[in-house]
């Protein structure tokens, strides 16, 4: 089986005619990730999509042509980058809108991945909710906030979809390597080879010893293993490439923690089948003996608004610490005068004592009006806070490049949950929704 | 720290960088050459759970240290003292976070470069 990883990230793009040499090799689907927490919680908390409309327009259109040109499915995972169930519904009326203006009748599978809240909260009461490292503390109260509580889908759900007979596949949030997994395990390849590509494959060409962008990998499985190769022939797989991207952005090299099991793939084998192409062999999928599901949760934690400015007076520099701490405590009492609700206030500075640093001051509000108002107030506050040594007449303590200083950031969230979520019986089909419809 | 000594680390690192692993971790990934300089480096005694405790202000226990020999590298995970993108965090992709070791590794005996 034969298989198309069109992009590490839907909207970042790839090379069309690394699609066109994909679309010949005769692949059995097209995939694509789409999510990421690496930005941090705003897109999970907001819904709002990582990158711009018309970059997913572009990418999505060009995946749907090659997928049709092939006759096989096109899936998307984790959609809009948070993978909530707004993005899934976005990306729905974003596939009718290209079908329709190319004239194509497809049939579209959603996987929705915002499980019920009383369901979480019953299980978090039943002991069900794991801890997995560096989560915080949770409370029952924690489902009941704003934002978005996400579940990451694995190889089973995006299964079930594609039973459905669908042409495209769109996920809310999944397991990265369950988009590559889904279709080589429904057909019966060994799990250990399956995953293994999986987990390599989500990342598209950045494999590559060469990478220069984001562009599509073509993986053969076989009988014991899987070959990569780059679409774009100027792009090389080595051994040595593909071992080093194993390790990219995950806390274990080795262990991929899967809803359904562990792969290790501490005793894989890279072999250069040429100066582009490598073969993989080895590794263990141990299946796990309970099903769990990873939890993201993204909660508001208020509107921001905040400016910067450049500190370059030695006085000031030689007291920056005390001085950010006074100007701090001052604002705690000043801010409440020009503003309602709770707030944050924090004073920062980026640099080095020897020639400037640069001066970051952020409000958290409830509203944007009070962030912003607060905001204003800190500006003038810190702008003339006294400098210690000097004396007679007032100070003005940092350069700023714009006017007007303060900027509204908009609403800001915080990473709420990192749990793995034990499912029993036939959870893992009822907590994700999965709806098809035909479009176009 | 003089930037000889920084430069010098090519002579045993191909790369040192770091990433987040999801909003509650962070991993720093040390590629070496060969094998020979792997050595050298795991004998230098400073990728430490110790080492990374000290400079992150994360507990020693929590830090984990996996050497690949088969690409001549070491990851070191460990949490993240601030989760990503909380009011206070300051490097939301953890991409930056490999300044600071740089800066000790340059220190250590392995900002002599390569040895006779």
């Amino acid at each position: 089986m034969r298989y198309v990883a069109l992009t590490g990230s839907l909207g970042c793009g790839f090379r069309e005619e690394s699609l066109a040499a994909g679309v010949a090799a005769g692949p059995a689907f097209i995939g694509s990730d789409s999510g990421s927490t690496d930005g941090g919680p705003y897109y999970l908390g907001s819904g709002d999509w990582i990158w711009a409309d018309a970059a997913y327009e572009r990418d999505l259109r060009l995946g749907l042509a090659g997928a049709r040109r092939a006759g096989v499915p096109l899936i998307i995972g984790s959609c809009g980058g948070g993978g909530g169930d707004d993005a899934v519904t976005g990306y729905l009326d974003l596939v009718e809108r290209i079908a329709r203006g190319e004239g194509w009748r497809l049939r579209v599978a959603c996987v929705f991945c915002e499980p019920d809240r009383a369901v979480m909260k019953a299980k978090l009461l039943d002991g069900l909710l794991l801890p997995l490292p560096g989560a915080p503390a949770i409370e029952s109260a924690t489902f009941d906030a704003d934002g978005h509580i996400v579940a990451m889908a694995g190889a089973e759900q995006i299964e079930w979809a594609l039973a459905t007979g669908a042409d495209v596949v769109l996920v809310g949030r999944c397991a990265d390597a369950a988009i590559y997994a889904a279709m080589p395990l429904a057909a019966g390849f060994e799990p250990a080879s399956v995953w293994n590509a999986a987990k390599i494959a989500e990342c598209g060409a950045a494999a590559a010893e060469n990478r220069s962008g984001q562009d599509s990998l073509l993986v053969t499985l076989d009988d014991d293993g899987f070959v990569l190769e780059p679409l774009d022939p100027a792009l090389r797989c080595t051994p040595a490439s593909v071992a080093a991207h194993t390790l990219y952005e995950v806390s274990d090299p080795y262990r991929l923690v899967m809803p359904s099991g562990v792969l290790d793939s501490s005793a894989a084998t890279y072999t250069a089948l040429d100066d582009r192409r490598v073969r993989v062999t080895g590794g263990t999928w141990t299946p796990a003996e309970r099903y769990t599901v990873k939890l993201e949760g993204s909660a508001p934690l208020g509107f921001l608004s905040g400016f910067w400015g450049t500190v370059r007076d030695p006085m000031l520099l030689l007291q920056l610490p005390q001085w950010c701490a006074a100007v701090e405590d001052r604002l705690r009492s000043r801010l409440k005068e020009v503003a309602s609700g709770d707030f944050q206030v924090q004073l920062r500075t980026f640099g080095g004592r020897d020639v400037e640093a640069v001066l970051v001051v952020d409000v958290v509000g409830q509203t944007q009006e009070d962030a912003s108002a607060m905001a204003r107030a800190a500006y003038h506050v810190a702008l003339h806070w006294p400098i210690v040594g000097w004396s007679g007449g007032s100070v003005t303590t940092f350069a700023h490049p714009y006017s007007a200083p303060v900027v509204d950031r908009g609403p800001v969230y915080r990473f709420t949950l990192n749990h793995a979520m034990v499912l029993e019986g036939d959870e893992p089909e009822t907590l994700f929704r999965t709806t098809v419809e035909e479009v176009g | 720290m003089t930037a000889e000594r920084v430069q010098r680390l090519t002579d045993t690192f191909r790369l040192i960088r770091s990433k987040d692993a999801g909003p509650f971790l962070l991993t720093t990934d040390l590629f070496c050459h060969d094998a020979a300089t792997l050595r050298r480096v795991l004998d230098a005694g400073v990728v430490t759970p110790a080492t990374f405790g000290d400079l992150y202000g994360v507990d020693p226990a929590s830090v984990e240290v996996h050497v690949v020999e088969s690409i001549h590298a070491i990851k070191v995970s460990f949490p993240r003292p601030v989760p990503s993108g909380e009011l206070a965090d300051d490097d939301i992709t953890g991409g930056q976070t490999y300044g600071p070791l740089v800066t000790l590794l340059a220190a250590s005996s392995l900002g002599d470069g390569r040895t006779p």
